[in-house]
């Protein structure tokens, strides 16, 4: 879907990139192991030309040629991380599609558990408080008003038609 | 004359959006009947107007009218009629006018269907539709007018971008857009609340049928174009955690929250003040969407900077209402009654622990979809953020929910009973236990996380299905009495035990896609036979053909099984001469909710046409689950609790009730 609102705004100012396949036969690794090492790897390195694409999706020839660099590392012998330090060290860490955790990403990183561990912590610290000023002043709400006893007293007088409870009993909450 | 009229139509939009902006809370202000009741009035017939508007460049695309800028720019003579229509908003221009177009649609159906609301709450929702109008239809006015027309009008236009010649595409953008601007009701009325510094729980009940009804839209919306990625784009991928379908997750995300939230409001007059504010983030997640997209920013930095009149117009817009809506909300929140209390444990304390997930999924997205921009900005440095850093962070919250959500669903409101919920699940956990085990097993333990994550998936079906089961009491009463108590159970609550076992069937496939989808590419010539997963692809045929507006190469495969015949397969790749550009067209075999997907790539040399097949065990799953949780979210819209609010008179809804 994305790559349709891609599309659109494209369409604006460029042509869609020609559709053709990415990985192509010939580019295929002769051990199977070497090749799903390949293809992982391909899957995390971005293609830069394209928008958001990483190698292994992308049909740009620039892709194809990061995908045969990748495979002739491989084939050389190269680690997993020896093939992505060679290529942050020729492209940037803008190849990366998974940032890695430095000063700099500092706050990508930390933010989702940061959310998630203050989100909870103020919930809990709140509840308390709450709990705590309920229990002082004995839990009870305001009293309705004149206006408010009125309108009660005809809803109650009303026959049930929509005030069905969760479970469709009528509650009283 | 079309052009100039549907040109006209528009400034009279705004005319009279600017009327509604003004007019009804001036009304609420000198406590003027007649003055509210204006908002009514106008935001019926700046609908009317805007209709006109899109009537009269739809009439525009029919009649190929090249000497409309906007029809020359995306649309050519030989195009099939349906693309001429859905053509309209294919493009930057037509887009706009679509989405102010629902969004006085929305407007029409407040003012139409609003009866039951007070006239001041009514007349501020109005007002407030007026401004986000009054605002969008001087962007458009101003920046994308869609009916200029050409100094000497060209013979032939440059066709539709062919990828968005699709029936899939041609629903999108409508449903998504349903999605995102049926989110500004939700926001109305909260601002409204806040202006009028009211809320209870009844204002909860007049806004869940809004948030449901947009919600309902946005999933499908998000699932179609799911669907149309993975058969269009040719490489079978389905979710790419790009920007902007990142920016149609995020208010989808916050406005489930919302959902959950909106029902605690009602149901327990708690969570009021959250409640408010989650509305103001969804609208303020869309308007962000709706930048993100148009604006350009997201291809680069600079490319906003080349061009920025529109992108700077939209922030600026979007600055203002979040911005406005968010100072209004820091001034008048605090005066807010704080709603009913609960304990931790209880149905409330589940659905804040949702709410707290949810609101933490979207805000890794958020993080993740901007982070790059903002780093770009302020320091140069360039990285980049992609499906890799979103498995890592928004799956284990995933998980985390939808282990929840069983146990969340079984607890009581105000103080609820976890081991006694735990002991109620323990059928459906064993069970759940089972299929991990059963799952290891047949894979010979080589796939533990898919296991595991089938195991939660059948866990969260099983824990609706448990809900559903205790309500009637199945198993405790003769079956007969418990049928008759499934009849008498309110729509919604069928409703709450699709979306979320829709949750489960989602997960189930999206694990066995990711995890057990088998690839055969090769170079291929007629006679040569290509093995996916059990199956056999046989190629027969390579051929072309010639379409309305493009010609195709297709090829013909057999596809075997246990060398039985089971079905042909016809893939092509299409060639749009207009616009010198080529769209793959891939062949779809379903067996079962399994599917076989072929695709073709380039012709080589020596005769051999590139394939690419996959057998994708589960994939339809995928889709399945998010249409059944939207089936689910229209069970729940037509439950009558929620048409005091919604468009139904009373008496059809006492009616409904004596038949049951």
């Amino acid at each position: 879907m994305a790559r349709r609102f891609f599309a659109l705004m494209m369409a604006v100012a460029l042509a869609w990139p020609a559709a053709a396949l990415a990985v192509q036969p010939d580019e295929i690794m002769p051990d199977p192991a070497q090749e799903a090492r390949a293809r992982a790897l391909s899957r995390e390195i971005r293609c830069m030309v394209c928008q958001n694409q990483s190698i292994d999706d992308s049909d740009a020839s620039l892709a194809r040629d990061l995908r045969l660099l990748v495979r002739e590392r491989i084939a050389k012998g190269d680690s997993d991380r020896e093939v992505r330090d060679f290529l942050v060290a020729r492209y940037g860490e803008f190849v990366l599609l998974k940032p890695p955790f430095e000063l700099h990403t500092l706050l990508l990183w930390l933010l989702p558990p940061l959310v998630l561990i203050g989100g909870g912590l103020a919930l809990w610290r709140r509840g308390r408080e709450r709990a705590r000023v309920a229990l002082a002043s004995g839990d009870r709400p305001p009293p309705l008003t004149p206006e408010e006893e009125a309108r009660l007293e005809t809803l109650l007088a009303e026959p049930a038609s929509g005030a069905g409870g969760d479970d469709g009993k009528i509650t009283k909450d | 004359m079309i052009a100039e009229a549907g040109h006209y139509a528009l400034v009279l939009a705004l005319a009279l959006s600017l009327i509604q902006s003004v007019a009804p809370i001036a009304g609420v202000r000198l406590r003027d009947g007649a003055l509210m009741n204006v908002g009514r009035a106008t935001a019926l017939a700046q609908f009317a107007f805007v209709a006109v508007a899109f009537g009269a460049l739809t009439l525009l695309y029919v009649l190929s009218d090249f000497s409309v800028l906007n029809v020359f720019e995306n649309s050519h003579s030989a195009k099939p009629l349906v693309y001429k229509f859905t053509g309209v908003w294919g493009n930057h221009e037509g887009s706009m006018l679509l989405w102010v177009t629902i969004l006085a649609l929305f407007g029409a159906l407040v003012a139409l269907f609003g009866n039951h609301l007070p006239q001041a709450l009514r007349a501020l929702v109005l007002a407030v539709q007026g401004w986000i109008g009054a605002a969008f239809y001087l962007f458009i006015l101003f920046t994308s007018n869609p009916f200029l027309r050409v100094a000497s009008p060209p013979f032939e236009g440059r066709d539709l971008n062919p990828v968005l010649q699709d029936p899939g595409l041609a629903l999108h953008p409508p449903l998504l857009y349903l999605g995102y601007v049926g989110f500004s009701v939700a926001f109305s009325f909260a601002v409204a609340a806040l202006i009028e510094g009211r809320l209870d729980a009844a204002w909860a009940r007049w806004v869940r049928p809004w948030t449901l009804m947009a919600w309902i839209f946005l999933t499908l919306g998000i699932a179609m174009g799911s669907y149309w990625a993975y058969y269009e784009l040719g490489w079978g991928g389905w979710w790419f955690w790009d920007p902007v379908e990142n920016a149609s997750l995020m208010p989808w995300l916050s406005g489930t929250a919302l959902l959950h939230s909106a029902v605690v409001m009602e149901k327990r007059d708690a969570l009021k003040v959250w409640t408010v504010l989650l509305a103001i983030l969804t609208f303020s997640l869309s308007l962000l969407g709706t930048f993100l997209v148009r604006s350009g920013v997201l291809t680069s930095v600079h490319a906003f900077a080349t061009d920025p009149t529109r992108g700077v117009f939209i922030l600026l817009i979007l600055c203002t209402f979040i911005g406005g809506s968010l100072a209004l909300y820091a001034w008048r929140a605090p005066t807010l009654k704080q709603g009913g209390l609960f304990a931790p444990v209880s149905r409330e304390g589940a659905l804040v622990l949702n709410n707290l997930l949810l609101t933490t999924a979207c805000a890794t997205v958020f993080v993740g979809t901007l982070y790059p921009l903002g780093l770009e900005l302020f320091t140069g440095d360039k990285i980049s953020v992609g499906a890799p850093f979103f498995n890592m962070t928004f799956g284990p919250l995933f998980v985390l929910l939808l282990l929840m959500v069983p146990f969340g669903t079984l607890l009581a409101w105000k103080r609820g009973d976890l081991p006694g919920a735990a002991q109620r699940l323990m059928a459906a956990g064993l069970i759940a236990l089972v299929t991990v085990l059963a799952v290891a097993a047949w894979t010979s333990g080589r796939a533990v996380l898919a296991s595991v994550t089938i195991g939660l998936a059948v866990f969260v079906i099983l824990g609706a299905a448990t809900e559903l089961a205790e309500r009637i009491m199945l198993f405790k009463l003769p079956l007969k009495v418990a049928l008759r108590r499934a009849v008498g159970l309110p729509r919604s609550t069928f409703g709450r035990t699709l979306a979320h076992a829709g949750l489960g069937i989602a997960m189930i496939g999206i694990v066995c896609e990711t995890t057990w989808n088998s690839e055969h590419i090769a170079a291929m010539k007629p006679g040569d036979v290509a093995a996916i997963g059990s199956y056999v692809a046989r190629l027969d045929r390579v051929g072309e053909r010639q379409g309305p507006n493009y010609r195709e190469q297709l090829a013909e495969f057999t596809i075997l099984r246990n060398g039985n015949e089971i079905g042909t397969m016809t893939p092509s790749k299409r060639n749009f001469a207009a616009r010198a550009s080529s769209t793959t067209e891939a062949a779809l075999l379903s067996r079962g909710a399994s599917q076989i997907y072929i695709s073709l790539g380039d012709v080589n040399a020596d005769g051999a046409i590139t394939v690419r097949a996959y057998h994708k065990p589960l994939v339809l799953l995928i889709w399945f689950g998010p249409l059944l949780m939207a089936f689910g979210g229209l069970l729940s819209l037509s439950d009558r609790r929620l048409r005091v609010g919604a468009p139904q008179p009373a008496r059809a809804a006492r009616r409904l009730q004596a038949a049951e």
